[in-house]
């Protein structure tokens, strides 16, 4: 929806039992307790789902599912909570000013990460952080709604100021 | 269960919350300003309902609150596509 | 911990009302939406905080509900954004003289 891939590589059988863990995951959670029969059904719903949404896995093949991976993507989460906090703040404190401290502007902002997963986070991360809104995703470039642009802004101080901290992150578990 | 002050206290700025939300819905002045007031009603009512299973006690509306917000999303997204679609 | 859960429930909501005012308060529907989805999001995640520590026994299905409010919310508002610019709905600027946040309301 978001973009047109290129090249994705073939999904392989890490990516289903990747998914396949995830499914099961979420069965075990919302059901709630660790029953036997609770948990044989989970291993059969997860497998059904897996086997169904073969056509579609190519969505998890920008993962990189590694024991490496597992501290960038802490990290990520770490930065992500405190962007998110931020940004909260920021806009109570505009909403709440009487003079309405905006200065809005759509502009580009560039993006290194190659598959539609990592594009995917890193629009949502951009969302949810100070003053950006993702507002389209154009292979490289990701159209982005800021509240409080400075003048004079071109692409590399834009994508300096609102990508790069959680590029650097979140290229650590997604191609 | 028998409420503390707090928690009155946060259930009144919810309230006036939804009753903001919904100004904007009424106002307008065009589709998408309703769209989005309508986006932020339905996260407001999602966590509502959480709200609203503590209050009874019963888990059960924790369901219910997962089922909403999942289709509340489609929705929005549905009504997305629509605003795309007309441009 | 009836009183931390109560702190995460007051903060929650205010935040939820805050989002709701900037709905009310923002100039365009770009900057509604920013206020909207933001605030809304940590508010919503603060009381659902507030009531796993009021009711422990709830948190697996309370995960669920957090990480599908943090998972779609902001992707529903870049949709509608997207929409919006594919309609050709043009973003409020200061630049622009001719009306300001009075005008708008």
């Amino acid at each position: 929806m978001m973009t047109k891939s290129i090249q994705q590589p073939e999904p392989g059988f890490v990516h289903g039992l990747f998914l396949f863990l995830l499914v099961f995951a979420l069965w075990m959670l919302l059901v709630g307790n660790l029953d036997t029969t609770e948990m044989a059904a989970g291993v059969v719903v997860a497998l059904i789902v897996t086997l169904a949404s073969r056509p579609h896995l190519s969505i998890l093949t920008g993962l990189i599912i590694s024991p490496t991976a597992l501290l960038p993507l802490l990290r990520y989460l770490g930065t992500f909570t405190v962007a998110l906090v931020q940004a909260n703040l920021d806009m109570a404190r505009r909403v709440l000013s009487p003079s309405l401290p905006l200065q809005p502007a759509v502009v580009e902002v560039e993006t290194n990460l190659k598959s539609p997963l990592g594009r995917l986070i890193l629009a949502n991360s951009i969302t949810l952080t100070p003053g950006t809104l993702t507002v389209d995703v154009q292979d490289q470039v990701l159209l982005v709604h800021w509240v409080d642009c400075p003048p004079g802004s071109d692409l590399a101080s834009t994508t300096q100021a609102i990508t790069s901290k959680f590029e650097q992150h979140l290229k650590g578990f997604v191609l | 269960m028998t409420l503390t002050l707090l928690e009155i206290v946060a259930l009144g700025l919810l309230g006036a919350a939804v009753l903001l939300s919904l100004l904007r819905l009424i106002l307008g002045p065009t589709a998408p300003d309703r769209v989005v007031a309508a986006d932020t009603l339905a996260v407001i009512t999602t966590s509502g309902l959480v709200i609203l299973a503590a209050l009874l006690g019963s888990p059960l509306y924790l369901d219910v609150a997962l089922i909403y917000g999942t289709l509340a999303f489609v929705g929005v997204v549905a009504i997305a596509r629509t605003i795309e679609g007309n441009g | 911990m009836r009183l931390i859960a109560d702190l995460f429930l007051v903060i929650g909501a205010a935040f939820t009302l805050f989002g709701a005012i900037g709905l009310i308060r923002m100039p365009d529907v770009y900057n509604r939406i920013q206020a909207g989805t933001k605030a809304v999001t940590l508010g919503s995640l603060c009381l659902l905080i507030g009531i796993a520590l009021l009711y422990p026994a709830w948190w697996s299905k309370l995960l669920v509900i957090g990480v599908l409010i943090l998972i779609t919310n902001p992707l529903g508002s870049s949709t509608i954004a997207r929409a919006l610019l594919k309609a050709g709905v043009k973003p409020w600027s200061k630049a622009t003289v001719s009306h300001t946040g009075e005008a708008d309301r």
